[in-house]
């Protein structure tokens, strides 16, 4: 890539999401502003390494996907059929003027940011397709960059953005922040995209690495800014807290051959102490807010706990096992079961939490859950059971599509072989 | 990858001269702008270089040298940690910053953070045997 290139791409990557919002409240529709946002860019990519970075590049590129704007209202009038959408569109908010646009572009953009999060984490959305609409619009990355940090083909992400622009068109989902009984509902779900994303970069479900740092930086990122925009919201100030000090372990978790290093095995050294700092600030805003049992806020004390221990043994767990209580009570789930589970087994020893990770042994949802046998094995274990804990790391090692992960429980299989523990 | 992004002292600075209202509220939106964009980690001013000290270190021998310390423009005067996707894109954070001195000339240094993955690499046998058989190599090249 030439200088210019890379230039370009960094102005993207700082004014997209912004460009994108500014249009999407003029045009009304987030699709026809991400396409006349990526018309910009492309202009851009055509003139600037000629004409050098313009001094204010932002201002630039909303100039231009406006002009591009009323290019296409003037068009659509002329040849009505074929723009038919984009007429009705433009039409419905009246004759528009450059003075118009440049009017309503001088509202807080931080409120268009924020619709936008909340059109692009909508529920008439997949999952998959929110992900890969908030990456792509307030990330700003790119459809091969979204592919990459995902393992799949970059035809499938395209595929997917083209579908979800489609899908909130003809839903007619309206570009706003959503009020009242709704908005709870919908925070949740932007929360829950974030967090996802992280959580893939945190502990790969699949492929070759156990961890992709970059998709956390890049959801860790999103979390701030949702911070900034809903400053009076205490679980985004939860996540944000959850996410700061889960990222502040991650160059500890991985060994020097990219081999996953447990919780009580890394070298607390090496956590980011800068990063543990904003954590616990955020999550004292959290509760500060009154936001101290959201689900987040309460997983983010818990994170605390493990933050503030200097070693392994210092940790507050009869603390943890009450947060993990507080947690199921709020959002009951076979995973936040097994969590408390090895909490108590920590507080009040492996026999306590193996019989209640037996309970969970016929739980449907956990049949493929590689973390269920891998807990179990790890009880039996330090019970000294070696002959029942080592087909349970067996067992995990085959549900695990992580291959480091897959490493690490053979070898932990076959220390019980050894009799040796893996620990 | 995080960049340090450090501010020059200049005259004013060393003289304890706090900058005018002017600039502390450029300031104050340049850093709001960068905090709700997620990209700054940290960022402090400096007290001029008379409120420090340096320790010089001679082998084994430590000896205390108090401030002022007089190259103004080596010294930095506050600092900001970014966290972004590459260098180029700190460059065009670094160029929406206001000018720290006002009207007349100033660098703003930007320097990348060694992170874990930058040391990873030497953390590994193979590529540490590698380094050894090239270094030994290499050694061999020259007496040639």
């Amino acid at each position: 890539m030439s200088d210019a290139h890379r230039a370009i791409d960094a102005v993207w990557r700082i004014e997209s999401a912004r460009l994108i919002a500014g249009l999407a409240r003029i045009v009304g529709d987030v699709g026809l502003a991400e396409d006349l946002a990526q018309d910009a860019l492309l202009a851009a990519l055509e003139r600037w390494p000629e004409s050098g970075i313009p001094d204010n590049p932002g201002a630039w590129l909303m100039a231009t996907a406006k002009h591009r704007a009323i290019d296409m209202h003037r068009r659509s009038k002329r040849i009505e059929r074929k723009h038919e959408e984009i007429g009705r569109e433009l039409d419905s908010r009246q004759e528009m003027t450059v003075a118009d646009l440049d009017a309503a572009l001088d509202d807080d953009i931080g409120d268009d940011l924020l619709r936008l999060i909340f059109t692009s984490c909508h529920p008439v959305l997949s999952m998959e397709a929110r992900v890969a609409l908030t990456l792509r619009m307030l990330g700003g990355l790119t459809t091969d960059e979204i592919a990459r940090a995902f393992l799949i083909p970059e035809a499938t992400v395209a595929q997917r953005i083209v579908r979800a622009k489609r899908t909130l068109a003809e839903a007619r989902v309206p570009f706003e922040v959503p009020r009242g009984s709704d908005r709870d509902a919908r925070l949740s779900s932007v929360l829950g995209v974030i967090y996802l994303v992280f959580n893939e970069g945190y502990s790969a479900t699949a492929g070759d690495d156990w961890t992709r740092p970059a998709l956390c930086d890049d959801a860790v990122r999103l979390g701030r800014i949702l911070a900034g925009l809903a400053p009076g919201e205490p679980e985004v100030h939860g996540l944000v807290a959850l996410m700061e000090m889960q990222a502040s372990r991650l160059r500890a978790r991985t060994g020097p051959s990219g081999e996953p290093i447990l919780l009580l095995d890394q070298d607390r050294g090496r956590w980011d102490q800068l990063l543990i700092r904003r954590g616990l600030a955020a999550l004292a805003r959290a509760e500060q807010l009154g936001g101290a049992s959201g689900p987040y806020a309460l997983q983010a004390a818990i994170v605390a706990c493990h933050a503030r221990a200097r070693t392994g043994e210092e940790t507050d767990w009869e603390r943890i096992v009450a947060l993990y209580d507080a947690l199921a009570e709020l959002t009951p789930s076979p995973i936040v079961e097994l969590n408390r589970a090895v909490a108590v087994s920590m507080a009040y020893g492996p026999a306590a939490g193996l019989r209640l990770v037996e309970a969970l042994g016929a739980e449907p949802s956990l049949r493929t859950y590689h973390l269920l046998p891998s807990v179990r094995g790890d009880l039996l274990l330090k019970l000294g059971r070696l002959n029942e804990a080592r087909p349970e790391f067996e067992h995990a090692a085959s549900l695990t599509r992580n291959a480091r992960e897959r490493k690490m429980l053979l070898d932990r299989a076959r220390s019980c072989i050894n009799g040796a523990s893996a620990r | 990858m995080r960049f340090m992004v450090i501010v020059k002292a200049d005259k004013d600075s060393e003289a304890g001269v706090l900058p005018d209202q002017k600039l502390l509220s450029d300031m104050g939106k340049y850093n709001e702008e960068l905090v709700k964009a997620g990209v700054m980690l940290a960022g402090e001013g400096l007290q001029p270089s008379s409120k420090g000290a340096r320790v010089r270190f001679s082998g084994t021998k430590r000896s205390v040298i108090d401030g002022p310390f007089s190259e103004t423009k080596e010294l930095i005067a506050g600092f900001w940690l970014f966290q972004v996707k590459s260098l180029d894109e700190a460059i065009e954070w670094v160029k929406r910053a206001p000018n720290p001195v006002p009207g007349k000339e100033s660098e703003i240094e930007i320097r990348q953070v060694f992170e874990a993955d930058d040391f990873g690499a030497e953390y590994t046998p193979e590529l540490r045997a590698q380094e050894e058989r090239l270094g030994k190599q290499m050694a061999a090249n020259a007496k040639r």
